[in-house]
């Protein structure tokens, strides 16, 4: 088991209890036919409201959503009314088969998105993890202090860490300014929508794409495939870092604190080094909160919204496809083509999804 | 012994360096924020690192909070009363009807459990921002689009912490509610008088998820609100922040209302925080 067993429930005498020879006398007349039909009554009055509620604003707009998706609705009439025309398929195909801005939109922001995957997740997970295994030191000072200071980011609101941030990386923001003082001059983050690979390659005097990589996929060329993140998405992928390793941090604080001392300290008598400990002791016992933690990241960074709303009006390189089907459906009223992109979008993580029960559901059943 | 005390005594200075280093990156954000939420506009956008104001000044906080000049195209304080009354509509609805389905999937046994609790399971995979476009269709079809009954009801359940109340449902001990029961008790009252005031640790874990949530929720609310006067701190925010002052920078306001929204959360977070330690994750772990 990963985590710390929940707390023991404290045990409270309810009133009656307490008076045995009224318990006794009811034991005797129990009967069990009529608790069975009871429950039965109860157990639907007790999940009804809930059952509702999921089933009118969950269940039902995403049957009517996947509905709207092969309909071109504006949002400005009902979608059942006579002026919305079914559309078929046409959507999706605009989206993947067909080419066009919107298949250019569309595979543009899956490679960018893609690429905060790929950053954030290794990062996120590297850090929390460093985090939580030196927070856990038995013999650190100030350990609350230290984990409250970590985790602090991941409570905040998102929109006002955004915030903050855009200040932090203004042009002649803090960050340019402390890069300033070691020398380094730094880009013009939030606007610039170059990609970080295309600029190391054009310093290492390699500006034009080879013949290979002009081949269109999704509507853009492989060699804008090789791009990686922007300057922009950059700042998002630091920003994500920073926010989601205090709480997978925790995640990793409850797994090491399952881990008995004395296995820490047979290694430790036996002549480990300390990273000989961590590598061989610790870390093959932290695979199940591991395997969560990535697979957690993985789910997560595909669903990037909040922050592109604020940081996507400054560069377009820095929309995810979750940003693109709300821009598409509010901005340009094509909400059709929207519902169109977050149902591919929903495929994704439903697929994500399912590879993680398998893996974690094993892990946790060793 | 002694000599590996030794030979780790500079290497806890190194890693004491290290940590006190990831340490301010961590807060230092937090401070340049409030630093520059007390400067003027012009002194944010050229000291930005700095973290002495020159000069300080309150402008900033009293436009934030209401009490500069009328002109109010960000109406801050009515916002964060927007953010309040459905934070806690959205807490108080799911601490009960959460804990209510929860126990009802824990312990009662109801023909359909198997399904209903399939459901909720089925749910927690549901991406939320998906869920965007479908919302906004069906609080449209409703009528309730840009209203109050918009913004809370389809937040008022969320199936994350059914399975958590489920979870703590789970440990109680049988026994106590067979005494109930033998004890006459209906099945209501045994859930009311006796089960949840044992499962207090989890309710408590819920309304500060659940407020944390609704708190800090803005995807939902862009879709389901227009007008400003709907407006929560984040719809609110992000809106000023994409230009909705139109007058240069104004960091320090944008930095003031971020406060603002980071704040109440902060202080229940600073409260509460002994009981956030673990438990959140155990319901996911031992999923």
């Amino acid at each position: 088991m990963a985590a710390r067993p929940m707390p023991e429930p404290r045990v409270v005498p309810a009133p009656g209890t307490t008076n045995h020879g009224r318990r006794l006398r009811l034991r005797r007349s129990r009967r069990r036919g009529s608790s069975t039909a009871g429950q039965n009554l109860h157990g639907w009055l007790f999940v009804t409201p809930a059952l509702a509620i999921l089933l009118l604003f969950l269940v039902v707009p995403i049957v009517l959503a996947l509905y709207v998706s092969f309909t071109n609705w504006s949002g400005v009439t009902s979608p059942f009314a006579g002026t919305v025309q079914r559309v078929g398929f046409s959507n999706y195909a605009a989206l993947l088969t067909e080419p066009g801005l919107d298949q250019q939109l569309f595979g543009t922001s899956l490679r960018d998105n893609l690429y905060f995957v790929l950053f954030t997740v290794p990062l996120q997970t590297a850090l929390a993890l460093w985090l939580a295994v030196i927070v856990n030191n038995r013999f650190l000072k100030g350990r609350g202090l230290f984990r409250l200071a970590f985790y602090f980011p991941s409570v905040t609101s998102s929109i006002a860490i955004t915030t903050v941030f855009i200040f932090l990386f203004q042009s002649s923001g803090a960050v340019n300014q402390i890069l300033g003082l070691v020398g380094v001059k730094g880009p013009n983050w939030l606007y610039d929508s170059r990609g970080i690979f295309t600029v190391i390659l054009a310093n290492l005097g390699i500006h034009t794409p080879p013949a290979w990589s002009n081949h269109l996929f999704l509507g853009i060329s492989l060699w804008q495939w090789l791009a990686g993140p922007s300057f922009g998405m950059c700042v998002l992928i630091i920003l994500l870092t920073w926010t989601t390793s205090g709480t997978f941090m925790l995640l990793f604080l409850a797994a090491l604190q399952g881990i008995s001392a004395e296995v820490e300290e047979a290694s430790e008598i036996d002549g480990a080094s300390p990273w000989q400990r961590f590598r061989r002791v610790t870390l093959p016992m932290l695979r199940p909160a591991l395997v969560l933690v990535v697979t957690l990241g993985f789910i997560g960074t595909w669903q990037l919204f909040d922050q592109v709303t604020l940081v996507g009006p400054y560069n377009q390189s820095t929309y995810t496809p979750a940003y693109l089907s709300y821009y598409v459906s509010f901005q340009d009223n094509a909400f059709g083509q929207g519902a169109a992109i977050a149902f591919l979008l929903f495929t994704l993580i439903v697929i994500l999804t399912v590879v993680q029960r398998r893996f974690v559901k094993e892990d946790l059943t060793r | 012994m002694s000599s590996r005390a030794r030979r780790s005594a500079p290497r806890r200075v190194l890693s004491y360096a290290l940590l006190v280093v990831f340490a301010a990156i961590f807060v230092g954000p937090f401070l340049l924020q409030i630093a520059n939420s007390f400067k003027t506009d012009g002194d944010a956008t050229a000291n930005g690192l700095s973290l002495i104001p020159h000069p300080p000044t309150v402008a900033a906080w009293q436009e934030v909070l209401g009490l500069g000049n009328a002109a109010a195209v960000a109406d801050f304080p009515r916002w964060m009363l927007n953010s309040l009354i459905v934070s806690l509509f959205i807490t108080a609805g799911r601490v009960f009807l959460d804990s209510l389905a929860g126990y009802a999937l824990a312990r009662l046994d109801f023909r359909g459990r198997r399904l209903v609790f399939g459901l909720v399971v089925a749910t927690l995979a549901v991406p939320g921002v998906v869920l965007l476009i479908p919302q906004f269709l069906i609080i449209k079809q409703l009528g309730i689009f840009n209203s109050y009954p918009g913004m809370i009801l389809p937040m008022l359940i969320d199936a994350t912490g059914i399975y958590i109340m489920r979870q703590f449902f789970l440990q109680v001990p049988l026994a106590l509610e067979e005494a109930a029961r033998i004890d006459g008790a209906g099945t209501f009252t045994t859930y009311w008088r006796i089960v949840l005031p044992i499962v207090r640790p989890g309710l408590i874990t819920l309304a500060i998820l659940s407020f944390q949530g609704a708190w800090n929720q803005y995807a939902f609310f862009l879709v389901a609100t227009v007008s400003p006067q709907y407006f929560t701190l984040t719809t609110g925010l992000a809106n000023v922040v994409n230009g909705g002052l139109s007058a240069g920078n104004e960091f320090p306001l944008k930095l003031a209302a971020a406060m603002l929204t980071t704040v109440p959360v902060a202080i229940m977070f600073f409260v509460f925080q002994r009981y956030l330690r673990a438990n959140r994750f155990d319901a996911a772990v031992k999923g």
